[in-house]
C-alpha cells in the first residue's frame, strides 16, 4: 500500500462535479480529506491522502486530470519571515480558508496555521518573496 | 480662526505645536466637530506604503581613472538608463534582472543600496577622446556612490481601483493575484490616513512641499504623470477613482529600507513599495474638516480587470470601510477582499512624521505652486504623421 498527499484545485466548472466520489468508487483508493476550502461557482483547495496500489493512485490522479483538476505535490509546512514582513496583505488575496489574514486594530499579517491548507498559493502571491515552502 | 504657516512653524520650532495624525483627527473632528478640532490642532500627519512603479533613482557614480562615458550600464545584472552624462544613470524601478527576471529588479537594487549592500557595477562604452575606457567592473555601496537621490514621476496616488476578474481563469496584475469568477478584489489605499485624501482639493499639497520619503526628508517635485484632477468627487471632495499624484525627490543615502522595499508581483513584474507622509496644516476649519474624513466617507470604483482595455467600465462604487471589512458585495455575490497597501506602515510613517514634528525636527513648507487643479489625461493613439 502507498500513500500520497496531493493538494487538489477545482476550477469553478469542475467544483460541482463529483470527481472525488467517482475516484473513490471507480479506482478503489482512500481518499483522506484533510481540509478543503470548496464552494459552488468558486476556485476550489484541497488537502488530501490518497492511500491505496500504487498504479491504483497513478491511475486515480490521472482521472483527476483529465476531470479538470490540478493536482500539485503537497507542501508540510510554510514559512513566513515575521521580522521582513511588511503586512501589505497581498497573500491574503489569495488564501481562500483565510489563514493568513490582515485586520483591524493592528493591521499585523496573522498566519493560523491550524486553518492552512497548504495550498502554496500565498507563496507567489507574496510581493516580497517571503513566504517560502517545506516539502 | 485661520492660522498661516509661519505660525504654525513657530510653534512647532518652540515645541509648542498640536499634531495628530489623521487616524487620531478623523476620532477629534467626530466628537468635537471641525471648528473645535481647527482651534486646536495645528498639523495633521497621513501616511502611505503601496507598491508604486514609477519610481526610481538617479546616480551619479563619480567618474573612473581614466574616465568612462557609460554606455550601457548594469547593476547587479539589472540594466539601468544610461542615456545621460558619462556617469549618470537613472535606475527604473521596474527594470528586470537578465539572469534572476522578475525575482530582482531595479526596485530591489535601490533596497540594496539604501541597505548598505554592495552592489555590482559594470558598464561598457565606446570610448571617446575624453572618455577612453571602453569597460569598467567594479563594486559599489551608498557610501563609495557620489550621490543618488530618489526620483519616482507618480506615487501617493489619490485613490486608487479596487480590482476583481469576472473570467474563468486567474490573472496575474499589478493588483496582485485575482482569483477566477470574482473570487476575490484588491484594493490598493491608505484610505483616511492616504496623504491626498485628507487634501482633496490640493490646497496645502503642492510644489516644494516638504514630505516623508522612505525615512527620510522629502520634497514633492511636481505634479505625478498622469495627475488627473477633473474627475468625479464625493460630497467631502475626495475622488471616487484615481485622481491627483505626486513626483517626489528625496536623498536615497538617508533612507531607511523599513519604508521603502522591492518587491515582485508574480507574472507581472518588479515594483517598490515607497513610504510618503505629508504633513497637512490646519489652516482653519475647511482644513480640518477634510482631515476629519474617514473610511467610510471614501469611495472608489470596481474594475474588471479581466478586461484588457484601457477604459474599463466600473462594476460598482464602494467604500474604503466596506473594503477593510474583509468583504464586499458586487452583484448577488459575496466577494473577499485583500489590501496591497500595507495599513500598518502607513499608520507608522503617520506616527514618526508626527514625532518628528512635535520634536522640532521638521517643519512645514508652503507650495511654491499649487498642483493643477485643470486638466485630464490623453489617452496614446495609433495614428499618421498626417493624422495627428
Amino acid at each position: 500500500m502507498a500513500k500520497k498527499r496531493l493538494v487538489l484545485t477545482f476550477p469553478p466548472e469542475v467544483v460541482e462535479r463529483p470527481v472525488v466520489s467517482l475516484m473513490v468508487k471507480e479506482y478503489d483508493v482512500i481518499t483522506n480529506i484533510l481540509r478543503a476550502e470548496i464552494h459552488e461557482g468558486e476556485i476550489g483547495r484541497m488537502l488530501v491522502e490518497l492511500e491505496g496500489e500504487g498504479k491504483k493512485i497513478k491511475a486515480g490522479v490521472e482521472h483527476l486530470k483529465v476531470m479538470g483538476v490540478q493536482v500539485e505535490e503537497a507542501i508540510t509546512d510554510i514559512e513566513l519571515d515575521e521580522e521582513l514582513c511588511i503586512s501589505c496583505g497581498a497573500c491574503t488575496a489569495v488564501c481562500l480558508p483565510r489563514a493568513l489574514k490582515v485586520q483591524a486594530p493592528d493591521w499585523e499579517l496573522g498566519l493560523d496555521k491550524d486553518r492552512c491548507i497548504l495550498c502554496g498559493f500565498c507563496v507567489d502571491a507574496c510581493p516580497l518573496q517571503l513566504i517560502k515552502v517545506k516539502f | 480662526m485661520a492660522k498661516t504657516y509661519q505660525e504654525i512653524n513657530q510653534r512647532i520650532s518652540r515645541g509648542e505645536a498640536v499634531v495628530l495624525t489623521a487616524e487620531e483627527m478623523t476620532e477629534l473632528v467626530k466628537s468635537d466637530g471641525a471648528k473645535k478640532a481647527a482651534a486646536r490642532v495645528d498639523v495633521v500627519t497621513t501616511g502611505t506604503f503601496g507598491p508604486m512603479c514609477s519610481s526610481g533613482a538617479f546616480v551619479n557614480f563619480g567618474h573612473s581613472e581614466p574616465p568612462i562615458k557609460m554606455s550601457k550600464v548594469w547593476l547587479n545584472d539589472v540594466p539601468v538608463c544610461a542615456d545621460l552624462a558619462a556617469v549618470d544613470v537613472y535606475i527604473g524601478a521596474t527594470a528586470m534582472s537578465d539572469t534572476e527576471g522578475m525575482a530582482y529588479g531595479g526596485a530591489h537594487v535601490i533596497q540594496d543600496l539604501i541597505e548598505g549592500k554592495r552592489v555590482k557595477l559594470r558598464s561598457t562604452a565606446y570610448g571617446t577622446d575624453c572618455y577612453p575606457l571602453r569597460e569598467i567592473e567594479t563594486w559599489v555601496d551608498k557610501d563609495t556612490i557620489n550621490q543618488a537621490y530618489l526620483f519616482n514621476p507618480r506615487n501617493s496616488y489619490q485613490n486608487y481601483a479596487c480590482a476583481t476578474n469576472s473570467s474563468d481563469r486567474t490573472i496575474y496584475t499589478y493588483m496582485g493575484v485575482l482569483l477566477p469568477n470574482f473570487g476575490n478584489a484588491t484594493y490598493c489605499s491608505a484610505g483616511q490616513l492616504s496623504p491626498l485624501l485628507n487634501d482633496p482639493l490640493y490646497r496645502t499639497i503642492g510644489l516644494g512641499t516638504r514630505i516623508f520619503l522612505g525615512g527620510a526628508a522629502g520634497y514633492v517635485a511636481w505634479e505625478g504623470t498622469q495627475h488627473k484632477p477633473t474627475v468625479e468627487r464625493s460630497p467631502g471632495g475626495t475622488p471616487v477613482g484615481p485622481a491627483a499624484s505626486l513626483a517626489l525627490i528625496g536623498d536615497l543615502k538617508q533612507m531607511d529600507s523599513r519604508f521603502i522595499r522591492g518587491a515582485r508581483f508574480h507574472r507581472y513584474g518588479v515594483s517598490l513599495y515607497v513610504g510618503v507622509g505629508i504633513p497637512i496644516p490646519i489652516l482653519d476649519e475647511e482644513m480640518a474638516a477634510y482631515t476629519g474624513v474617514a473610511d467610510a466617507d471614501i469611495v472608489t470604483s470596481i474594475f474588471d480587470y479581466s478586461q484588457q482595455s484601457r477604459s474599463r467600465d466600473p462594476l460598482g462604487r464602494i467604500d474604503y470601510e466596506r473594503l477593510r471589512s474583509g468583504s464586499i458585495k458586487i452583484g448577488e455575490k459575496k466577494v473577499p477582499t485583500a489590501p496591497l497597501s500595507s495599513y500598518k506602515v502607513a499608520r507608522r510613517i503617520a506616527q514618526t512624521l508626527k514625532a518628528w514634528i512635535t520634536e522640532s525636527k521638521f517643519a512645514l513648507t508652503e507650495p511654491l505652486q499649487p498642483l493643477p487643479s485643470e486638466g485630464t489625461v490623453l489617452p496614446l493613439d495609433v495614428r499618421t504623421e498626417e493624422g495627428i
